[in-house]
């Protein structure tokens, strides 16, 4: 039977031709392996690159072929991480060190990205949506003429081998599947705490040293660098989070809700009309599509109405208690167990019970 | 200088919660949901604006959108933008941000030189924050994202883009393109007279053949990324409710905690 269809496909940055279907499948089956972008920011890598590895390993057991999963570096003397790398779950590790490469900038990152993808010809890549992220991944995508899920939520493959994404959209109350049928490789960006890395076991793997020409903009200069370090616990790391919403009223409001997540060993995180209104000013706290997603044992929420971009962001917690004095808070239909009162009244009474308990 | 912005009307975030999607075919409905110029656009403008009053120049509106969307636009014209171009045909419908940030991009090219282009840094509706990094790629120009603070001498750029572990500065010669943050400034009101002034500048609508956008990436049949079925989050769980006075609603939240795990 001839085969008649016709098919345009864009791989890398080479032109568009249009081709017989054959010779386009057999192009698209030539991209094979999952290639996750491994960021290194404060001397380590970033624990959203770690997760991803995790979730790479995941895809490429679902593959049922022989899929590697490729960490991709890009910095200034970045090898040195492979190690980890490994241990999380690459099966070979790129990296591209270049003293050019020394400071964040999106077309020398972009240009560096694309050249390796380019080189390596992935099915799927995966960047961490965090702020580097977010910006590398569009960059890398329109620079390869391809698509681009972000921040999604759940990667799936479907039975009959289709790479699904599923994506947010109205700050998360629908969630959409997309596809990318016919364009090389297929990216997605997935934030913090929405994926899981697996348990280190120290292993080898094979490092290959990748360079190209970095293609950027002599007027586009990095004139200061600066880094914030962290004072308090990360929510990521929390068992317990107490989060407080709008509802908690005021600044002054807010130690008191700082001093419970002590007494619990656990984090304070918030929403974000909290984070607008000023009461919280580490903007890592915020939870929800334009924050992080945190998974903690124990979900602690005061004050907080319950919109759907918070909410779709603290669903894979354990445990999830709420306090409001709004019996119709929309928090309490994704509660376990709801407390419907003034907190001003409970959080006093809270601490007070966990210093008797201590 | 002359700056273009990217405007785009969207559902009033405010009212997400009433968005409901029905069982059998599978579409959202938004019915009753008032269009607004998304939140961070606004920021955008503001920016513009506030270049333009310092050195001078021209800020244009660029939307792409059905033309009844009409009413948004001249929003953000009544906030002080001079002229708008909405870019609307058919042809451009179901577009991914990779043909949308192409269209978008060419309809700057063919309306004129543009020193700066600012957009916000992702839409309240589908916060993907692709298509001011894809529009300074289709333009070939620097760009950069996530900007907590702008400044401009007529001849570059300084800004501040915000990065998980702190930030970085940049210095950009013009032409460039920057999506900005809420952090970046606080927009304007837009008055009554501003709106009465928003009727007498130019409007210009293009369709597909006043501009040459790359004719592969146009369209949902030019967009790599193919919409799927969609779905409302399940997250539904028990509610029990805890009764009783202030101490017993403490003790008893305490004991599901430690159960729990949590020490």
């Amino acid at each position: 039977m001839e085969i008649q269809e016709k098919k345009n496909i864009y791989v890398g940055v080479q032109t568009t031709q249009t081709r017989d279907i054959r010779d386009f499948m057999m192009e698209i089956n030539s991209y094979k392996n999952i290639l996750v972008f491994a960021e290194v920011g404060d001397d380590k890598v970033c624990e959203n690159s770690l997760e991803l590895l995790g979730e790479a390993n995941r895809l490429k057991t679902m593959r049922n072929n022989d899929s590697w999963v490729i960490a991709a570096m890009v910095g200034n003397d970045v090898k040195k991480y492979a190690p980890t790398l490994f241990g999380y779950g690459a099966d070979k590790v790129v990296a591209f060190d270049s003293p050019q490469l020394e400071n964040y900038r999106s077309d020398l990152y972009g240009a560096a990205l694309a050249g390796i993808i380019n080189a390596y010809h992935p099915e799927i890549v995966l960047i961490g949506a965090t702020a580097l992220g977010s910006e590398l991944a569009p960059t890398v995508a329109a620079k390869l003429r391809t698509g681009l899920a972000a921040h999604c939520t759940a990667l799936k493959i479907l039975e009959n081998g289709q790479f699904t994404q599923v994506v947010p959209a109205f700050g998360g109350k629908v969630l959409g599947d997309i596809y990318i049928p016919n364009h090389r490789p297929q990216i997605a960006s997935i934030k913090a705490g929405i994926t899981k890395k697996l348990d280190f076991v120290q292993k080898d793997g094979v490092v290959e040293d990748f360079s190209c020409e970095l293609k950027g903009f002599d007027r586009m200069k990095v004139v200061k660098v600066e880094k914030v370090h962290e004072t308090c616990k990360s929510l990521t790391e929390a068992d317990c989070i107490v989060v407080g919403g709008f509802g908690i009223g005021s600044k002054e409001e807010w130690t008191k809700l700082e001093d419970l997540a002590s007494l619990l060993n656990g984090a304070n995180g918030c929403t974000r009309p909290v984070l607008d209104a000023g009461w919280v000013s580490n903007e890592k706290a915020m939870i929800g599509t334009s924050g992080i997603a945190v998974r903690p044992k124990a979900y602690l929420g005061i004050g907080v109405s319950g919109a759907a971009h918070h909410t779709c962001g603290i669903k894979d917690s354990g445990l999830i208690i709420s306090i409001n004095k709004d019996e119709n808070a929309p928090i309490f239909a994704c509660s376990d167990y709801k407390v419907v009162a003034d907190y001003k009244k409970i959080v006093p009474a809270l601490i007070e019970e966990l210093k008797s308990r201590k | 200088m002359n700056i273009a912005v990217c405007v785009k009307p969207v559902p009033d975030s405010k009212y997400y919660d009433q968005i409901k999607i029905d069982p059998v075919t599978k579409t959202w409905d938004r019915s009753g949901i008032p269009t607004v110029i998304s939140d961070l656009d606004k920021h955008a403008l503001e920016a513009a604006i506030s270049i333009k009053e310092k050195h001078g120049g021209k800020v244009a509106v660029f939307t792409m959108a059905p033309p009844t969307m009409k009413d948004t636009i001249m929003q953000a014209l009544g906030m002080g933008a001079d002229e708008a171009y909405l870019i609307s045909d058919r042809a451009f419908a179901g577009s991914d941000t990779l043909a949308t940030s192409n269209i978008l991009a060419a309809a700057i090219r063919k309306a004129g030189n543009f020193d700066l282009v600012i957009t916000g840094n992702e839409s309240d509706d589908g916060s993907t924050a692709q298509v001011s990094a894809q529009l300074g790629e289709w333009l070939e120009m620097p760009h950069v994202m996530n900007v907590t603070k702008i400044d401009c001498d007529g001849s570059s750029i300084f800004v501040t883009a915000k990065q998980d572990n702190g930030s970085i500065d940049y210095e950009i010669g013009l032409p460039a393109v920057v999506g900005v943050t809420r952090k970046v400034n606080k927009p304007r009101f837009v008055s009554i007279m501003g709106l009465m002034k928003a009727k007498q500048k130019p409007f210009n609508v293009f369709t597909a053949n006043d501009i040459e956008p790359d004719p592969n990436f146009v369209g949902l049949k030019g967009s790599p990324t193919q919409p799927g079925g969609i779905a409302s989050p399940e997250m539904g769980r028990k509610s029990e409710k805890i009764d009783g006075t202030p101490e017993e609603i403490a003790k008893r939240i305490v004991d599901e905690l430690y159960k729990a795990g949590i020490k």
